[in-house]
């Protein structure tokens, strides 16, 4: 049988809400995987360190406060840093097209916005582990 | 990123965080190299004091830690700390949310966490969570907390065995402790009641001290109950001179060293019966009159006891 899916799921910013993360989270491990939840106002430096030490396949980051242009690059440069850019590194947030398309050129995964189907997301996130388990 | 075995094994010894992490998923996972990690680190092991933390889910044992492990860390001590959650039997999914409570504790390479999920290991403790203590002890660390969920099981013994047990309880854990009964004092070297700031707490603090009395203390400690707020810190520093002088006790009275031995000792029994096992089920002709076995048995022309038996013999039979 294969391992389950360990995967990090926060909150970067300042916005105090977490009723959205927390529903993905926990549809998440009702798909099976290990869900590392580490809460609200995660600074980069935090998510990273618990990423590394957690030893994820995805960090799944929620941004609504709109640095997402900010966050999501430096998400990316601290886990070079560590050694780490084979972790996945996706998320959602109010983002607008062009941001997404820059984002996703840089090396972010999937972005997606508030309210998407839960399911969207596991499918996605067991297809691309699929694919990077296998190479 | 896919060090050798090797490089990982280097990396942990000198502390990097990186390697002890990757290292600890090669064993959580049983991959095919994690017991040449483990046989590289065990010379390695055994220094690190090992706290096991339990009690039943909500009763604050994460917040406990946090302020426990804030504590240590200022006296410049290194922590690692395990923190185990259950899985789904059904989706063996699982949620780890105990990092949300350690967020106080400095960015510091003193500082290691780890979340397991149990992995459909009986009681709250995941099957490999000894083994990766072996890791942390051997990266350098002082001093490991393992969280676990539960009361009552004896999750901590054997491989996963640590120096002091604290069972952390609330003031509406009246049932659990009355179905331990006299049992109680087995459980745990340290009692604490925390959310002393809720109704009740001191009358649960006298219950636990009654049941405690039940019992005979048989190795000359006498587990203290403490009442505390983990919250808010008040009464933490009783709490903390409760663990000091178990700690004192386990040092005077040799324990502290036992607790290897007697980690070795469950390993060498669990990796003979594992192997054992495997090599039984492995011969093809087990395998054959296995499947004769339930032929027979679903004709009801036998029982499982004379089938067990007759396998048996045949293994040992052919063994020669
Ligand atoms: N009132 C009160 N609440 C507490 C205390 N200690 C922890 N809590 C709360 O209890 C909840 C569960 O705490 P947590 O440490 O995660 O419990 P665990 O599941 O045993 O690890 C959290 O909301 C804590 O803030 C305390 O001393 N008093
Ligand atoms: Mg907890």
């Amino acid at each position: 049988m294969d391992r389950p899916i360990r995967v990090l799921v926060g909150k970067v910013g300042l916005d105090g809400h977490d009723r959205g993360v927390k529903v993905v989270a926990s549809a998440l491990r009702d798909a099976g995987m290990e869900v590392i939840y580490t809460g609200l106002h995660q600074t980069p430096e935090n998510v990273v360190r618990a990423a590394v030490e957690e030893d994820v396949e995805v960090v799944a980051i929620s941004i609504l406060s709109g640095a997402h242009m900010t966050l999501f690059p430096r998400l990316l440069e601290l886990l070079r840093e560590n050694g780490r850019d084979d972790i996945l590194l996706c998320g959602g947030g109010i983002i607008p097209e062009k941001d997404r398309l820059a984002l996703e050129k840089i090396g972010v995964g999937a972005l997606f916005g508030p309210g998407t189907d839960t399911t969207e997301i596991v499918s996605y996130l067991e297809e691309e582990v699929k694919k990077r388990r296998a190479r | 990123m896919q060090p050798n075995g090797h490089q990982l094994i280097d990396g942990l010894l000198r502390g990097d965080r990186a390697s002890l992490a990757r290292a600890i998923s090669f064993v959580e996972n049983a991959a095919p190299s994690s017991m040449k990690i483990l046989d590289a680190v065990y010379p390695r092991t055994g220094k690190a004091y090992r706290i096991g933390v339990t009690g039943p889910p909500g009763a604050g044992k994460s917040t406990l830690v946090s302020r426990l492990v804030g504590e240590l860390w200022s006296e410049g001590k290194s922590i690692g700390v395990v923190a185990v959650d259950p899985s789904s039997p059904f989706t063996r999914g699982a949620l780890l949310g105990d990092r949300v409570r350690f967020q106080e504790i400095p960015d510091d390479p003193r500082f290691f966490v780890r979340s397991m999920a149990s992995r459909g290991s009986s009681g709250g403790l995941a099957f490999r969570t000894g083994e990766v203590c072996d890791l942390l002890d051997a990266s350098g660390k002082d001093v490991l907390v393992i969280e676990t969920v539960g009361v009552g099981q004896s999750e901590l013994d054997g491989a996963a065995a640590v120096h002091t047990t604290v069972v952390v309880l609330v003031p509406e854990s009246g049932d659990e402790v009355q179905a331990m009964k006299a049992g109680l004092m087995e459980i745990g070297d340290v009692f604490t009641v925390n959310k002393a700031d809720r109704v009740g707490a001191d009358r649960m603090a006298r219950c636990v001290e009654e049941m405690l009395h039940l019992g005979a203390g048989g190795d000359g400690w006498k587990a203290p109950v403490v009442l505390l707020s983990a919250l808010s810190g008040d009464s933490f520093p009783l709490f903390l001179d409760a663990l000091r002088r178990h700690e004192d006790h386990i040092r005077k009275s040799g324990d502290f060293a036992r607790l290897k031995i007697e980690r070795g000792r469950a390993k060498i029994e669990e990796i003979v019966e594992r192997e054992r096992n495997r090599e039984f089920w492995k011969r093809s002709e087990v395998e054959c009159s296995f499947e004769e076995a339930l032929a027979q048995l679903a004709g009801g022309k036998t029982t499982p006891y004379r089938e067990a038996a007759r396998m048996l013999d045949q293994f040992r039979r052919e063994g020669k």
